[in-house]
């Protein structure tokens, strides 16, 4: 974006969404967990977790931290190439890692599980505006089934929930299906004359 | 090797793409864009251009080229028999997305000479 533009933003606020942890079957008939992304706790260790503070019994299923992070950079060392989009995620475990450690903990991240292992994350990362970027990963394997719509509901949801107003994007011209998706989510256009497509969309 | 460096605003890594354009051509001239915030800003990073090159200590001329950006540097490699367009392809988004501004992407469409982005 030019730096002197405001970008704008729709002028009603998108309906409220589902928060994580949310519980679904994909349309290939496996069983998805979303959860949200709760930090990194170093020397944590995942088998001695503390009990859940609130008397709600689902967050004992949670994904521990330590598992968390382990997970996601599993999932992004597996990353097709060809799903990289203007350079995230990086390539190679050590990028990975530097690339998740910037952007993990400092906004919202919500994450897909299947049979214990990361297939989807979406991350909002504060633009020091008062925004927040959003972006979302599938894993290829796990692509087509649903997934990535749910995913990005759950992590609009997790940001209404912590306060987050305003929400925008980058999404290359020829990427169809994810424009498609951001659209079906209530996102709209707002920047055509950059290299990238820009969306945007209120919270609240 | 006759470089030239276009530079438009500073949201990237500036000091590694005039090193950069410094190592490719012996002979370089750094030229500040009109940045799109405005007059006073593009008085700003001129200088602050000329004090990073004289901080990363290679020898460049230095020239303000005012009106559109892209276009300007296009034109200017042409008619002055550059050899190389060199810009700064450094800046990210919060999320770590490259981007892709409006001057580097006019030069990679219109330029007949090569362009070099550094990263």
């Amino acid at each position: 974006m030019s730096p002197g533009r405001e970008r704008p933003y729709p002028d009603e606020p998108a309906e409220r969404f589902e928060r994580p942890p949310i519980s679904f079957t994909d349309a290939d008939g496996r069983p998805v967990e979303l959860y949200a992304y709760e930090g990194r706790r170093e020397g944590t260790d995942s088998r001695d977790r503390s009990p859940p503070s609130g008397p709600s019994p689902e967050s004992d299923g949670a994904f521990a931290p330590e598992d968390a992070f382990a997970a996601l950079v599993a999932m992004y060392v597996d990353f097709d190439p060809a799903d990289r989009a203007q350079g995230i995620p990086p390539p190679g475990e050590e990028r990975i890692r530097e690339w998740l450690d910037r952007i993990l903990g400092g906004g919202q991240d919500v994450i897909a599980v299947v049979d214990g292992r990361a297939v989807g994350h979406a991350t909002l990362v504060p633009d020091g505006k008062g925004a927040a970027e959003l972006a979302i990963f599938v894993l290829h394997t796990h692509q087509g089934a649903g997934i990535g719509s749910r995913l990005i509901a759950a992590l609009l949801g997790q940001g209404q929930q912590e306060g987050v107003e305003r929400v925008w994007l980058t999404v290359e011209r020829w990427n169809g299906v994810a424009i498609a998706l951001y659209h079906k989510v209530g996102f709209e256009t707002c920047g055509t004359d950059s290299f990238e497509i820009e969306m945007s969309i209120r919270l609240s | 090797m006759k470089v030239l460096l276009g530079i438009g605003g500073e949201d990237g890594a500036l000091d590694r793409a005039i090193e950069e354009a410094a190592r490719i051509g012996d002979d370089l001239t750094v030229a500040v864009v009109d940045s799109p915030e405005g007059d006073a800003a593009t008085e700003e990073l001129e200088r602050y251009v000329r004090d990073l090159v004289a901080s990363v200590g290679v020898g460049a001329q230095i020239r303000r080229v005012p009106g559109h950006g892209g276009s300007r540097l296009v034109e200017m490699a042409e008619q002055e028999g550059f050899d190389r367009l060199v810009l700064d392809g450094g800046a990210r988004s919060p999320l770590g997305k490259v981007e892709i501004d409006e001057i580097a992407e006019f030069v990679l469409l219109n330029s007949r000479t090569s362009v070099t982005i550094v990263r």
